[in-house]
């Protein structure tokens, strides 16, 4: 892991200021996202999991510059994303594109699926007019889809033919680097399977990139290289696939594992789960020190005081956990 | 299964065939389903979106909206035909005999009614309690789900709680009034894992310590593993497969069944290079093909499957498990 990263993630902070009250007269900040560090490597997927309201989609959403950072950096190809405007962005959103959950919202209703695989290559100065047509047809074949549909509306499709439209729609800028925010959540098991497939082939294909931000720690596991996991807007571990399934370290990522659902009936009857107690704290009044310690089985004193610090526990592996630091757990 | 074992199902349907008035003419959503529940069962109903599981379940409290209507088929509930009964005596049932959870609390809780007294409504009405008595048993109900705090809870509107919370309390309102039966329509779908993981040991607790039948409808088959004693799995508007739990997973019978245990990634298993899928898409209400209408996606598709339609049919020996396929059926036959 020691070569250059694609993409370079340095201490992100995004907070939200937002109004509460009937009227709008409570000013407050939503703390969505604190202190994120990481690096992604070229041709690997990174997913990022952990509970709604973590800031996994708000990493996406920063690195992308979809939103403002308040704090930190990306850097890519030597530049910080974070400091340039629209206009300045636009060259790079050709190489860092996006695929969102809903497939149906993300489509014009009003657009072709070809007129919409067609307008980023054509903003891009990727096709002329002459030779758009075939650059559709290749892209549509590239997802799976038959030829034909190019003159089809987004109402006329289902669910997972609409996602391959997105898909192919991230393609046309022969993109780098794609953040797939919950791509796949709301398809239908067999579909699901048909798409993850599918994002792993074009992987292959194109040497892509993916940050794969996702809820399903079984889909996670079985197309990551690495994985991280988040709680309340920060990082709580950050590991090769395999390190993290295998030996999780924080507490917050074993109680994610242990509540995962399997497959099977003997062992779901008999198996002991570590059940967390309580809610996910909310964002606007995160609780100081490590944000999970209310929920957390051993915290300890220091926990509610002070913020673990981000650190290497093993090559490679990446835990903000006092316990583990200090070798307790 | 034989008519001793008949007298303790205390939900039965027959034939239930479920259709919406579309703007291309009627489109059979349902199409004649037969399941059953056993007394102090748990029955997990598993299919994809469109598969008809919702409709199934809201048709027999008859809570269909417009425009969607049973056309044919029964469904009796303790011995008395639910789509018969006057509406008098199906609001009896309704909240009373059978709870209900809804998949989103946030749209199936008042939002402009304290949860407290969401939850006296069914204890007034069915069981003619009291105001005061009512709000005593409120505060054990949301105790014995796990709200902590649940005397200031009561006088919370729905808005000021989490996900979490609202999905505990409109269980607490499902078993109010100690129904025979719990129909949960996937209750657990809009929250996170862990909220999950709680909210099913929860139900599982709560119906071994109150002995009534739960019918849990989800798509997850994974879910539903540690949770059922059967499990029956709709595809477009049929029972493809009807086994008790560990029979389903460990012989899944049906194509469809076997097909969909296969695209689910575990946490235990390998993980290999490309997930296995099922070709194509689901059909669309109305566009169903004749014959079995898994055919079009089906690996082991014959001629005959495109012309007929398969019945549920025994398929071990003790019949407990059954499946819908001719070419499953004529296997076991040659064998």
């Amino acid at each position: 892991m020691s070569a250059e990263p694609l993409l370079r993630v340095e201490n992100l902070v995004k907070h939200f200021h937002v109004k509460l009250g009937a009227f709008g007269e409570k000013a407050a900040t939503v703390y969505a996202l604190d202190d994120v560090s990481l690096d992604i490597h070229e041709g690997e997927t990174l997913s990022l999991v952990g509970e709604s309201g973590c800031g996994k989609s708000t990493t996406g959403f920063t690195i992308l510059n979809l939103h403002r950072a308040s704090g930190g950096k990306v850097i890519y190809k030597g530049q910080d994303l974070t400091r340039l405007d629209e206009k300045h962005m636009r060259p790079f959103r050709r190489d860092l594109q996006i695929v969102f959950q809903d497939p149906y919202s993300t489509l014009n209703p009003r657009m072709t699926v070809g007129e919409a695989i067609g307008e980023p290559m054509l903003f891009h100065k990727l096709a002329t007019k002459a030779d758009l047509k075939d650059k559709i047809t290749a892209l549509l074949q590239d997802v799976g889809l038959p030829t034909r549909f190019a003159s089809r509306y987004p109402h006329e499709l289902s669910g997972g033919q609409r996602q391959r439209v997105v898909i192919a729609r991230a393609l046309a800028c022969q993109p780098k680097f794609i953040v797939c925010d919950e791509a796949i959540s709301a398809l239908d098991v067999s579909i699901q399977a048909q798409i993850i497939n599918l994002l792993l082939d074009l992987q292959e294909k194109y040497r892509l990139t993916y940050l794969f931000i996702a809820h399903d720690l079984a889909v996670v596991r079985h197309i990551s290289t690495r994985v991280g996991v988040m709680y309340l807007g920060r990082l709580a571990e950050l590991a090769p696939r395999d390190a993290l399934f295998q030996t999780p370290l924080h507490p917050y990522t074993k109680a994610l594992l242990s509540a995962v659902p399997e497959t099977n009936p003997e062992h779901e009857r008999n198996r002991k789960r570590q059940i967390l107690q309580g809610d996910v704290p909310s964002p606007l009044d995160p609780p100081a020190g490590c944000r999970f310690h209310s929920r957390c089985p051993i915290a300890m004193d220091v926990c509610s005081k002070v913020v673990p610090e981000w650190k290497e526990a093993r090559p490679n592996h990446l835990v903000a956990c006092h316990a583990v630091n200090s070798g307790l757990s | 299964m034989t008519a001793q074992n008949k007298q303790e199902r205390l939900l039965d349907v027959k034939g239930l065939t479920v259709e919406i008035d579309g703007r291309r003419g009627p489109a059979v959503v349902v199409d004649g389903i037969d399941l059953y529940v056993g007394k102090g069962e748990t029955l997990g109903v598993v299919g994809e979106s469109g598969c008809g599981k919702s409709l199934t379940m809201l048709s027999l409290m008859r809570l269909l909206p417009n425009k969607i209507k049973v056309t044919k088929g029964t469904a009796e509930f303790n011995g008395r035909d639910l789509q018969t009964m006057s509406n008098r005596e199906l609001r009896k049932v309704r909240g009373g005999d059978i709870g209900f959870v809804f998949q989103d609390p946030m749209t199936s809780l008042n939002p402009v009614m304290k949860v407290g007294d969401q939850l006296c409504e069914p204890l007034i009405y069915h069981r003619k309690m009291s105001k005061a008595d009512a709000r005593k048993r409120a505060v054990e109900l949301l105790r014995l789900v796990g709200i902590p705090g649940p005397e200031e809870r009561l006088d919370a509107y729905p808005h000021e709680l989490s996900g979490g919370m609202r999905q505990r309390v409109m269980i607490a309102i499902g078993l109010a009034c100690d129904p025979k039966l719990l129909i949960a329509d996937e209750p657990t779908t809009a929250l996170d894992v862990t909220i999950q993981a709680q909210i099913v040991d929860l139900v599982k607790d709560l119906r071994n310590k109150l002995g009534m039948s739960v019918v849990w409808i989800t798509h997850d088959l994974a879910l539903i593993a540690g949770l059922a004693d059967r499990v029956v799995v709709l595809y477009a508007g049929t029972v493809v497969e009807d086994a008790p739990v560990d029979d389903l997973y460990a012989n899944p019978s049906h194509p469809y069944t076997r097909g969909l245990l296969a695209s689910i990634p575990t946490l235990s298993d390998a993980p290999a290079a490309r997930l296995s899928s099922i070709g194509g898409t689901p059909p669309e209400p109305g566009r169903r093909p004749a014959g079995c209408p898994f055919a079009p996606r089906c690996p082991l598709a014959m001629d005959i499957c495109l012309r007929e339609v398969p019945k549920l049919e025994p398929i071990s020996s003790e019949g407990r498990h059954r499946a819908a396929c001719f070419a499953v059926n004529t296997a076991l036959k040659a064998a």
